[in-house]
């Protein structure tokens, strides 16, 4: 299956006319004016950044992430920002920076496990049940309902219990965050991949594919998927963004990584929670902006990219720029995400229903 | 389309819907019945499945009371206390009795404090039902009339600011949002209370006032005391705003996008073109069909303001559900856990179909 890690550069397509230019994201950028550019730009930005940190926290990170002394002793516990410390000391007496910093590595295996996770099963669910249909099918759909109707934190806490039993090493907290975001999201990747399996499988190409004698696998992974991953990039932003959102939201409720283990900030901002009433700030608001930082880079490009899937939300370029405005709408297999009728499973999602949800 | 439809209807979250006659549902007939028959029965199901899933979730890690008092007790003890709770039965014959036992309303007991599952939800139930409606009510007064606004001015300077507001909005964490207000108006403004429903002397007053409901607000109109009042309004600001904002932002995006797509409509455009002013088209023609999708979005938004919830109220120790199940995570009773968070799934499924019948009595397109 063609999925790639990386948040910013989901899917990749079938190879059309046009090579690189037709790739989503790129796609997008060139598209794009105004305000949905700008969100666009930053996104990626961000997104750049923040797996730029992660890949080289150990040369920016001034200290260990569970360091407590330096040759000159130890470093004392709520120091303000200082010289040695920019960003102070936390309560339990770690470099709040540091902890910053490594802390992003932490959230990226989270992002990477848990996108990919509910990438392949999402879609290998979605893409046998809306193929095959009949009772299994039925079943998916409900149970699938079900989840996406339930508060995401409550179910994440529950399979955290699982996991980790509560205790809090790395792999079971990175695991615990992910598989809760999986167990979240496999049902949306499953809706819409279903809802557009449903919809391609009554194509002609698909049944001059089995009138040649095609088998069900190769119909499934040549003909079916490669049309159907043209809302992927969208839940993917959101996938992401929330995976960061629930391991903080676990690590603050108190089922985080220890911090000998690793550098989680919401670990950092429920030690924090108390060092606030004392006025001690920077303890709170520098892991809580890096969370903030982190969230905003997937969802600004998804928030971009729906506007651009979306003709009524798009802003076009003056007439005189684009020669009649409406090259985006077209039938080309795997295409753009401006395709007529192809909105409604992107609405599903994207709406508000689930958004800010975790 | 037609122009009938349309006006009915709106062109909410779905342009893409195919027209329905609409005005043959009107009045509550047989299309209405049978859909909320069908959504009743649906409600079954769903917590069927949320119930198996978390009861196979939990039992698949041990049982609970080796799980809360494994360390304490020697071999012998815990197996005693295991085998006079039942734990130590065929797992299928535990499951048929917790199934059974959620029919009758019986969620278990806690094993920390002995406490029927029931009675913590009306115990604390209160609490949160109270700072959800504060969050809902601050998520209406700000996320309509700024959607509206960000429409007005789609794609100028206050539209731009307004939406990224809102991104903001969702990418922070609500106890992130929660500790910054905390520390800005509670601490270095030292405007509002830090924590807590209430000071001390309101508390006592409205905890052993008679046939109080729980909402303090209420309670301290009852009492008739303006300084209890004053005390629990100002208490509930600050978690009202963490919550609400989280929904604002949400409501916000999703009355934005629906009155841009109504005032691209075909009846609009008509209204346009007969010389209706601009700010009339939007106030008369655009902005009300596009507050029904709120409605059929209300729904999930429950789901999220029940996990926000969770969060609030840690982070301003607001003695509600939410803060006391983060009370038994901490003390390890699964048992409780397991309890509150299925009793939850019950409420937000038969919330959700409370919901969606609203939605359908005011949105024929919605129903089946």
């Amino acid at each position: 299956m063609a999925t790639v890690a990386d948040p910013t550069v989901p899917v990749a397509p079938p190879v059309t006319r046009g090579g690189w230019r037709r790739l989503p994201v790129i796609h997008q950028l060139r598209q794009s004016v105004g305000l949905q550019r700008a969100m666009l730009v930053a996104g990626l930005a961000l997104c750049g950044l923040f797996v730029l940190v992660a890949i080289f926290a150990p040369l920016l990170a001034p200290y260990e992430f569970n360091q407590l002394r330096d040759p000159s002793g130890s470093f004392g516990a709520q120091q303000a920002p200082s010289s040695e410390h920019w960003l102070g000391t936390t309560v339990g007496g770690y470099d709040v920076l540091s902890r910053v910093i490594w802390g992003t590595r932490t959230a990226l295996f989270v992002i990477v496990v848990a996108v990919l996770m509910s990438i392949v099963l999402g879609v290998l669910l979605g893409l046998v049940s809306g193929y095959f249909g009949g009772w299994l099918d039925r079943l998916l759909v409900v149970v699938c309902d079900a989840i996406y109707a339930f508060p995401s934190l409550l179910l994440a806490i529950v399979v955290a219990i699982v996991i980790s039993g509560g205790e809090s090493s790395l792999v079971g907290g990175v695991m615990a965050a992910a598989i809760s975001i999986t167990v979240i999201y496999v049902p949306q990747y499953f809706r819409v991949v279903r809802a557009e399996v449903v919809r391609i499988k009554a194509e002609a190409f698909v049944e001059s594919a089995r009138v040649i004698g095609m088998g069900h696998w190769r119909i499934m992974t040549r003909h079916v998927f490669r049309n159907s991953t043209r809302t992927l990039p969208l839940i993917l932003t959101l996938n992401a963004s929330e995976a960061i959102l629930t391991l903080a939201a676990l690590g603050f409720l108190g089922f985080g990584i220890e911090p000998t283990a690793a550098a989680e900030w919401g670990y950092d901002l429920q030690k924090a929670l108390s060092d606030v009433t004392s006025g001690i700030w920077w303890t709170s608001i520098f892991p809580g902006l890096a969370i903030v930082l982190v969230v905003l880079g997937p969802t600004l490009v998804g928030e971009s990219l729906n506007d651009l899937a979306d003709p009524r939300l798009r802003t076009r370029r003056r007439a005189a720029d684009v020669p009649l405005g409406v090259a985006e709408v077209t039938v080309v297999p795997g295409g753009t995400l401006g395709a007529p009728g192809g909105l409604s499973g992107i609405e599903d999602v994207r709406e508000g229903e689930k958004w800010g949800q975790r | 389309m037609t122009t009938t439809t349309t006006e009915l209807t709106g062109g909410g979250a779905a342009p893409d819907a195919a027209p329905l006659p609409a005005r043959r549902n009107r009045g509550g007939g047989g299309g209405l019945g049978s859909y909320i028959l069908i959504r009743f029965l649906l409600i079954f199901p769903t917590v069927f499945i949320l119930v198996t899933t978390v009861f196979v979730l939990m039992r698949s890690t041990g049982d609970p009371i080796t799980a809360a008092l494994g360390g304490r007790l020697t071999g012998d003890q815990l197996a005693e206390r295991v085998h006079a709770a039942g734990y130590d039965r065929p797992i299928l014959v535990q499951y048929w009795e917790y199934l059974t036992g959620i029919f009758t309303g019986d969620f278990g007991t806690t094993i920390s404090d002995n406490r029927p599952v029931t009675e913590v939800l009306t115990t604390f139930g209160s609490a949160t039902l109270e700072l959800s409606l504060y969050a809902l009510l601050v998520a209406f007064v700000l996320g309509i009339p700024l959607g509206r606004l960000a429409a007005y001015f789609r794609d100028k300077w206050p539209d731009a600011v307004l939406r990224v507001l809102a991104i903001l909005s969702y990418a922070t964490p609500v106890f992130f949002m929660g500790l910054l207000f905390k520390l800005i108006f509670s601490i270095w403004l030292d405007w509002l209370p830090v924590a807590g429903r209430a000071s001390t002397g309101a508390e006592i007053q409205l905890s052993t006032m008679d046939g109080g409901t729980g909402l303090y607000t209420i309670d301290a109109l009852i009492l008739g005391d303006p300084e209890v009042l004053r005390d629990v309004l100002q208490h509930a600001v600050l978690p009202a705003l963490t919550l609400g904002l989280l929904t604002a932002g949400v409501f916000l995006r999703l009355v934005r996008t629906n009155v841009i797509g109504t005032l691209g409509m075909g009846y609009v455009e008509a209204a346009r073109s007969r010389g209706v002013p601009e700010r009339r088209l939007l106030r008369k023609h655009a902005y009300r069909p596009a507050l029904i999708p709120i409605v059929t979005v209300m729904g999930l938004q429950i789901a999220l303001l029940l996990s926000g919830a969770v969060l609030t109220e840690t982070t301003f120790e607001w003695k509600g559900l939410g803060f006391q199940l983060v009370e038994y995570l901490q003390a390890r009773d699964f048992v409780a856990v397991q309890g509150i968070v299925v009793m939850l799934a019950v409420i937000v499924a038969v919330t959700n179909f409370l919901v969606d019948i609203l939605a359908a009595f005011i949105d024929p397109r919605v129903r089946y």
